[in-house]
């Protein structure tokens, strides 16, 4: 492994029930860099995501991943975030009962605690949620309101990025956090998102559309077809895409990737 | 029929017993009565429909002794409502020296059932044996034919109060398996309100079989929160029967945690125009527990309401039943009736039996009526995990939520954090991966 190097996948291949989804992913992210990774619906996008977050329904066949020196399948879904690993998901999920605030002082206290950390105090768990709260200008009432309950789609996905910014991870994970915002609400994420960069810390975007990247502008752009790479470059790839569309890279894989 | 007199044995001495203790005579009269249905009815069968699910091993073999003359001192501080009246009772006997009632508004009654027969209450004589349905329910004649005492709450027309009254009945008291068999009549009249919270509690083998009867006169409320935490070898059949004037409402939470075996029978007759109840529950199992509510919610009136959310929490090898019934009689239009009973299995050798029932007479109507069994959702056990909560965590955190719904409609702030830990504690044993087999 690199020196500073925090993911890094090497022939990575996934099945779900039997079907191979990934069929052989080679990719390094290096500590403070921005990946977004593009492709049409069924590229195997999210299977890459719930693979990297610890979903036990996807069979990794073949291939490793390492994470800050460490095996990440070896680690269970709990055991990653506790190390730094952060998925923001497509589709939030709704926990009735459970307060936005409740749940998400025991994440931090679980991560602190796995640290070797003291856990945080009730009061300074406050001021840090109303500092990070601003970040993605949420609504504070959505603090106390059961996770995800009644949130619109553009308050779920927020919460999510509210979430990263507490739990301040080394590498973040965001599942199509675009899908299904305005633009107002992707330049408020994109604006949360932005203010998280650190050299210390990796993001791996998730996209379908180019838009996103208008606004998270990525270091490396990777093109996801059919379950492997085909194409790797910087924003310009992300540009192209956009204006041509996915099909000149799905008609000639083979050659794309080696071009 | 022939299995009463084998199957009532377990009670025979006892009700020897209280036939013989002195009593005001409308309690003599009315342990008459319910001596002679008693003796007819007998213990149920598994054959009666009503008693297919209901195993009544635990209390066919023992042999309940009555309880003392006078009730021992008892520690009831962990469970005391601080600014709550209170009245204790000891296997059915009431403990004047640990109870606090204070002082009370003039023409209310907070007191034991004997001092309100006795003063000649108006309110005594005319409701109590009047609502509970003696001739059919076996526990029900039990509990009359044995009766001793209980609590009586009297709210003239127009009385608001304020401070609760918290009713405390602790069982297994004896060195053996003791009976007790507490009634409470309340009755609320036109436009009084009160909050009421009955509490059964203790340590020892015992069998229980509490009737209370409930009065609810025009445009008065009752809040009424029913705790069962007894022990683990406890029997608990209670009978509730509930009666509601036009434009009165009930509201109640029913959460039983304790027992070998906690049976309540609710009826609810909503007998005046506009009407309202609404009754939660919550139920924990685990172990060998079996916990069953039978409800019936009649609607003799138009436009009323009436609402049910059961909700329950079964590992181990726990059973659970639920039949609720929602009646709606020909003249009860423009009825508003839900009810909802929602279980969470957490151990593959958890059983339910639930059976919501409609019998609706009226045309114009409003009812629905579900059921659900079912485990934790996956997807949110996952995003908790992806958060780094562990996973025993996250299923404690999800099932306590589960509870959470019912537990934060306890209308006693204190009451409420005092089962949130009560709960909480019990889930976590429950939720303990070693204690699920």
């Amino acid at each position: 492994m690199k020196n500073g190097s925090l993911l890094e996948l090497k022939n990575l291949h996934v099945s779900v029930d039997g079907n191979e989804i990934l069929k052989g992913i080679d990719l390094t992210v290096n500590l403070g860099e921005v990946h977004a990774i593009m492709g049409p619906n069924g590229s195997g996008k999210s299977t890459l995501a719930s693979v990297l977050a610890g979903r036990e329904e996807y069979e990794v066949t073949a291939g490793e991943i390492h994470y800050a020196n460490q095996d990440l399948l070896e680690l269970d879904a709990e055991t990653r975030a506790r190390e730094g690993l952060f998925l923001a998901f497509q589709y939030p999920v709704e926990i009735p009962g459970v307060s936005n605030t409740y749940f998400l002082r025991a994440a931090l206290n679980a991560i602190r605690t796995h640290r070797g950390e003291e856990e945080i105090d009730a009061m300074d768990f406050l001021a840090l949620v109303r500092e990070k709260v601003k970040l993605v200008k949420l609504d504070e009432s959505l603090l106390k309101r059961p996770v995800n309950e009644g949130f619109s789609g553009g308050e779920k996905k927020r919460n999510e990025i509210f979430h990263l910014a507490v739990l301040e991870p080394k590498l973040a994970i965001l599942d199509e956090t675009d899908s299904g915002l305005d633009i107002d609400a992707l330049k408020i994420v994109a604006e949360g998102v932005n203010s998280l960069r650190d050299p210390e810390r990796s993001f791996v975007l998730i996209t379908h559309y180019q838009r996103l990247l208008n606004y998270i502008v990525p270091d490396f752009v990777h093109v996801l077809i059919d379950g492997r790479i085909v194409r790797s470059g910087d924003r310009e790839l992300a540009l192209q895409l956009e204006d041509q569309g996915y099909e000149w890279l799905e008609v000639e894989p083979a050659q794309a990737a080696g071009a | 029929m022939t299995q009463t007199s084998t199957n009532s044995g377990a009670f025979a001495s006892a009700l020897r017993a209280v036939a013989g203790l002195p009593a005001p005579e409308l309690l003599k009269d009315l342990r008459a009565r319910g001596r002679e249905s008693f003796s007819t009815l007998g213990l149920p069968s598994r054959r009666q429909e009503e008693w297919r699910f209901t195993g009544l091993k635990g209390i066919e073999g023992e042999v309940f002794e009555s309880p003392a003359a006078v009730a021992p001192r008892i520690d009831v501080t962990p469970w005391r409502v601080s600014n709550a009246r209170l009245l204790v009772f000891v296997d059915g006997i009431f403990a004047s020296d640990v109870s606090e009632i204070g002082d009370l508004p003039d023409g209310v009654v907070v007191s034991n059932l004997v001092l309100g027969a006795t003063s000649g209450s108006e309110a005594v004589a005319q409701h109590l044996g009047s609502l509970a349905p003696l001739e059919e329910h076996p526990f029900a004649a039990l509990n009359t034919a044995l009766i001793t005492d209980g609590a009586f709450i009297h709210l003239p027309a127009g009385m608001e109060l304020d401070r609760p009254i918290q009713i405390v009945f602790v069982s297994g008291s004896g060195k053996r398996a003791t009976l007790s068999a507490p009634r409470i009549l309340i009755v609320a009249e036109a436009g009084s309100r009160a909050t009421v919270i009955e509490q059964y509690i203790g340590d020892g083998a015992s069998l229980s079989c509490p009737v209370s009867e409930i009065v609810i006169g025009a445009k008065a409320v009752l809040d009424h929160v029913v705790v069962q935490e007894e022990n683990l070898s406890a029997h608990h059949l209670a009978v509730r029967q509930v009666q509601l004037a036009a434009d009165s409402r009930y509201s109640a939470q029913a959460i039983s945690l304790g027992g070998a075996l906690a049976r309540t029978d609710i009826g609810v007759v909503l007998d005046g125009e506009r009407a309202e109840a609404s009754l939660d529950g919550l139920y924990l199992g685990d172990g060998s527990q079996q916990v069953d509510t039978h409800l019936t919610v009649r609607h003799a009136s138009p436009n009323c309401k009436s609402h049910q959310l059961y909700k329950g929490i079964l590992a181990g090898r726990a059973k659970s039943v639920f039949n609720g019934r929602i009646v709606v009689d020909q003249d009860a239009q423009k009825t508003d009736a839900r009810q909802s009973n929602r279980n969470l299995l957490l151990s593959e050798d958890a059983t339910v039996n639930s059976n919501p029932q409609l019998e609706i007479f009226a045309d114009d109507v409003r009812c629905t009526h579900g059921s659900t069994v079912g485990q934790l959702d996956e997807e949110a056990v996952f995003y908790l995990r992806a958060r780094g909560i562990g996973h025993d965590d996250a299923i404690r955190f999800l099932t306590l939520a589960f509870a959470g719904e019912i537990l934060g409609r306890v209308p006693v702030a204190e009451l409420r954090e005092h089962l949130d830990k009560v709960v909480a504690a019990r889930l976590a044993s429950i939720a303990d991966p070693k204690g699920i087999e």
